[in-house]
């Protein structure tokens, strides 16, 4: 196995090194899609000229990303598309090994559970064999590096990468069960980027499952996993934070990234609903529609835990993906990361209802995007609504795909319990709804 | 005996009574003195400059002591002065812009719209409040909309602006310097302007200010400029000065219908008649320095009360004379009209180029970004000098330093002092201070890229689309070389338009110039779409949060028959008639 990812990875890092000496480089860097203000290289770049002439790269309204960028790129400015290159590749390989280990997982509770009689006896079809899952590890590293939107986003070299490199560590830890390793690297995405804070309770229930701890409140053992969890997430959160005060010697970052992360004054436009939203909006109900916004991302969490505690890998997926189109400043890259989980849950083929529809929406939207971009920037042809609208629509197909995965996953776990072929009780075929 | 007892007593009260508070100034006399001139300048290009300056100066300190009686000193101001512990006061109101290159360098020049720098006095505690005081009162008194001064378009520049007046320590933070580039100046900012002048427009060189005239012009400038000044020449105590200059320059095709000769009458459709008998001195200059050195090319008459010869932004000038207040000049005529006409044609090789002189664009094209570039001439053949370059832009702009390069003759030119000061969003601009060294005979080229914001949409002005002014201009002040070297002159005795600018030693002279306002397009957001936009954003969130509570409140269930609605009853009822099986 360890061949064709060698294979996948020098394909990828040919077409980077390639996109990077054409023309294309400097077109990619400027697309809006692509560079938020929260993680566009331009900004990095004038952050550390700030700091060169002598201004705290805080004290202006450019500069958004934490100490933890400033130290990285001081020293590593001259080999910036090595570092992403690298980055790309370390995330895609902690992808393929998590995803490897997931793979064991899944198919040993699989087993446990037919063991114990818990499936229906004519569910052989729905059953993953390890044929099936064998390629999985590998379309999951293929589905990242290859995706557009990462080609993209590194060629832009924007942030996005690293960020999404923390993730994917965080992942592969918690996969592996290291408890310790996991709090620090959810520490390290929630300091970058703040959303990843909703990821605690997907990592924590699968940790849980993992010790074998029984998901009850009245369980002492719960509470106390639970706590120990908690302690270290938070202790690694307040040594990092700390860390970056001693680098410019002030609390400014503060206010300048997570304060900018959710009062959103910069209203440059992406692919998310905010922008938009915030320019049109009654000066009156601004800070009530922001704090509206903000809670809708951290919101899903408590009920999507009820609903799939014993499944933390969706509920991990799923939460990636509500961060990623709810969060202040999308990228395509955010939209990459969950994307490539996608052949993680290709036994749900079958059960998908929409999904031809739903690509066409998506690739669709993304050829568009820069068309209607340039008609309202350069032409001067379309307006602010024509973007606007593509960023709705684009959203919308998000949207609806991860509720069909997430539709398509409940019906196969029906189908598991109670039998592929249901009958009436007058022994006709049967329809499956929800009520 | 009684009778004298009286007298001397009556004599006595008389005295005893004199010195009263009323009175308590009449010991020391409060001198004011108000000086007025006007002074005509033909330009190169066959336009005609006017400036008049009104000088008054009081010998009083407005900081201490209680002064209650002005005179001469308009009250508004001087209580102004005292109240909010301003040190040094300038004000300026133009229309149009000063083509240096064409028209030379300017005696004063200001930007177009309203610039205001004021430097607090140390006793300040809270200068941003004092600020926002001054420049509502100011508003108020000019009819200008100076409220609309504050901490977006207020920077405190370090080294751009020193204080032109009497100063002891110069420590920045007291100075603040602002400019309204969308302020519009019209008949309404004059009236109060001419309202502050001791004879008002009634007697001496006022009466030429008509509106009328004074707006259909390519360039006027009024502005109002407060400081201190040393007393005498051992400057032991401070004295007040008031200036206020107005400046304007006829066109030489609309004004002048196309004929290149001059007169005041024909520039202010009114002649001088009387001189302001609060005025001290008051008289006209015209420029008549031969270009080429040969002959004359300016003839005037009448014939001149005097000529005066002095050495005028590093050149030596000519004028020619008219003292109102000298008894020969009234006595053929009872008004004076000015008439300036030329000799003979004049050369268009003989426009001189000034010495130094500036140009700003926007380069780039599209609405997401673009850059600022800026061209300085240094024409001197020989001789370098360094400029200060202030630029101020608005937050709205995001510039990026790293992208700043300035090149001159092709090769990078490092400055010896940058100071930059990033924006915050809806709270300051921009500020960019260099010291660039300019080499002999050189342009300079500066250039930096900016972002263009997108800003909600109640913070656009009307009519979005004409463009945000960017008239912030650039502001570059140098000490440029002079080519005569200028001796050091009494103060009170040469003109006013030699005087304004202290200056350090004859072998420079300070100029300060303002680059062109620029015009600026952001990209706009649909005014017409805030409760639709509203609408369509919260349904894509209820989509979301529709499938998602679906999915996550309810269970799959077999569904069981249904008895059938209305219409598949009707269906059956249909399909028996047809004798077609029912559903």
């Amino acid at each position: 196995m360890a061949a064709p990812l060698v294979l996948v990875v020098l394909a990828a890092v040919t077409v980077r090194a390639a996109l990077y000496r054409s023309s294309l480089a400097v077109f990619i860097a400027e697309r809006v899609e692509v560079a938020s203000p929260l993680n566009a290289w331009k900004r990095v770049v004038e952050g550390l000229a700030l700091l060169d002439l002598g201004v705290s790269p805080y004290s202006g309204a450019i500069f958004h990303e934490t100490p933890l960028i400033i130290y990285l790129f001081h020293f590593l400015i001259e080999y910036a598309e090595l570092v992403f290159m690298i980055t790309d590749v370390l995330t895609a390989v902690a992808l393929y090994l998590a995803i490897q280990d997931f793979n064991k997982v899944v198919f040993k509770k699989q087993k446990l559970l037919i063991e114990l009689d818990k499936y229906a006896p004519d569910v052989a079809e729905l059953i993953q064999t390890p044929m099936e899952m064998h390629y999985i590890p590998l379309k999951v590293a293929l589905f990242y590096l290859l995706n557009p939107y990462t080609v993209m986003s590194c060629v832009a070299k924007s942030t996005c990468a690293i960020n999404n490199s923390v993730i994917a560590f965080f992942i592969l830890a918690t996969i592996k069960g290291s408890a310790f390793l996991s709090a620090v690297f959810l520490a390290l995405a929630t300091y970058q980027s703040l959303y990843p804070l909703t990821l605690f309770a997907p990592a924590l229930l699968y940790l849980l499952q993992r010790q074998f701890i029984p998901i009850k409140l009245k369980s002492k053992s719960f509470w106390l996993y639970t706590m120990q969890y908690a302690s270290l997430y938070l202790c690694s959160l307040v040594v990092i934070i700390c860390l970056s005060f001693f680098l410019l010697n002030s609390w400014d970052f503060i206010p300048s990234v997570y304060g900018f992360i959710l009062s959103v004054p910069d209203l440059t436009p992406n692919i998310g609903l905010f922008w938009y939203f915030f320019a049109e909006m009654f000066e009156h109900f601004s800070l009530f529609f922001v704090c509206v916004f903000q809670i809708n991302v951290f919101f899903y969490t408590i009920p999507l835990a009820i609903k799939l505690k014993e499944h933390p890998m969706f509920f991990m997926f799923v939460q990636l993906a509500i961060i990623s189109i709810f969060k202040s400043y999308p990228t395509v890259g955010d939209v990459a990361l969950y994307m490539a989980f996608l052949p993680v849950w290709s036994h749900l083929y079958r059960f998908l209802r929409n999904i031809f529809i739903l690509s066409c929406v998506l690739i669709f939207c993304s050829f568009l995007f820069p068309v209607l971009w340039h008609l309202w920037i350069y032409a001067g042809s379309a307006n602010s609504n024509f973007y606007y609208a593509i960023t709705l629509t684009f959203n919308v197909g998000q949207i609806l795909l991860i509720s069909d995965y997430f539709y398509a996953f409940l019906r196969r776990e029906y189908y598991l319990t109670h039998g592929l072929h249901l009958t009436r009780q007058d022994g006709t075929e049967a329809m499956l709804v929800l009520k | 005996g009684g009778m004298a007892a009286a007298a001397a007593l009556l004599l006595l009260l008389v005295v005893a009574a004199g010195p009263g508070p009323g009175r308590a100034g009449a010991g020391q006399e409060r001198r004011d003195a108000l000086r007025e001139e006007l002074l005509l300048s033909p330009l190169p290009t066959g336009d005609v400059a006017a400036t008049f300056q009104f000088r008054t100066r009081w010998d009083a300190d407005l900081q201490r002591g209680a002064v209650s009686h002005y005179r001469l000193f308009p009250k508004a101001l001087g209580r102004l002065v005292a109240a909010l512990g301003v040190r040094e006061l300038h004000l300026a109101l133009t229309q149009g812009f000063w083509r240096t290159r064409y028209w030379g360098q300017p005696p004063l020049q200001a930007p177009a719209g309203a610039e205001l720098w004021v430097w607090f006095q140390p006793t300040v505690t809270d200068v941003d409040k004092a600020w926002k005081e001054l420049s509502n009162i100011l508003s108020g008194i000019f009819c200008a909309s100076l409220n609309f001064i504050d901490s977006t378009n207020t920077v405190i520049p370090t080294a751009s602006f020193k204080p032109l007046g009497l100063a002891n320590g110069t420590d920045h933070h007291l100075l603040r310097y602002a400019v309204l580039p969308r302020e519009v100046v019209c008949t309404e900012n004059l009236t109060p302007w001419k309202k502050l002048l001791p004879c008002g427009s009634k007697a001496g060189l006022a009466v030429l200010l008509k509106a009328e005239r004074l707006f259909h012009s390519s360039y006027h400038s009024q502005a109002v400029h407060i400081r201190p000044v040393c007393r005498d020449a051992s400057c032991l105590a401070v004295s007040w000065e008031l200036r206020q200059t107005l400046t304007v320059v006829f066109d030489f095709f609309s004004s002048g219908q196309g004929k290149k000769d001059w007169s005041l009458f024909k520039m202010f459709s009114r002649t001088l008649t009387d001189t302001c008998p609060l005025a001290s001195q008051s008289k006209v200059y015209v420029h008549i320095s031969p270009k080429n050195k040969e002959k004359e090319l300016l003839e005037v008459s009448p014939p001149p009360t005097s000529v005066h010869e002095a050495i005028v932004q590093g050149e030596k000038k000519t004028y020619a004379v008219y003292d109102l207040l000298s008894p020969s000049l009234f006595n053929t005529s009872r008004s004076l009209n000015v008439q300036l006409k030329w000799k003979r044609p004049q050369d268009s090789s003989e426009m001189p180029i000034p010495t130094l002189h500036a140009q700003r664009y926007v380069g780039g094209y599209g609405l997401q970004t673009g850059q600022i570039c800026t061209l300085i001439y240094n024409t001197h053949p020989y001789r370098a000098f360094p400029v200060i370059l202030l630029e101020t832009v608005p937050w709205y702009l995001r510039l990026y330093v790293h992208t700043l390069t300035i090149i001159t003759k092709g090769k990078e030119n490092k400055p010896s002092y940058i100071h930059y000061q990033p924006a915050q969003d809806r709270r300051r601009p921009h500020l960019l201070e260099m010291l660039i060294q300019l080499p002999a005979n050189s342009v300079t080229k500066i250039t930096i890229q900016f972002e263009r914001a997108l800003l909600k949409w109640t913070e656009y002005p009307p009519d979005p689309n004409h463009g945000f002014y960017v008239g912030y201009s650039s502001v570059l002040s140098a000490l440029v070389p002079s080519v005569t070297a200028m001796k050091d002159m009494d103060v009170e005795q040469s003109p006013l338009f030699t005087s304004l600018f202290p200056s350090s030693d004859g072998s420079s002279y300070f100029v300060r110039l303002y680059t062109e306002p620029l015009l600026v397009n952001l990209p706009t957001p649909d005014f017409s779409m805030p409760y639709n936009v509203i609408c369509l954003t919260c349904t894509v969130v209820a989509v979301c949060y529709g499938s998602f509570y679906n999915l996550l409140t309810r269970t799959f269930h077999v569904e069981e028959p249904s008895r059938g609605g209305l219409a598949k009853r009707l269906a059956n009822v249909i399909r028996k008639f047809r004798g077609v099986p029912p559903l």
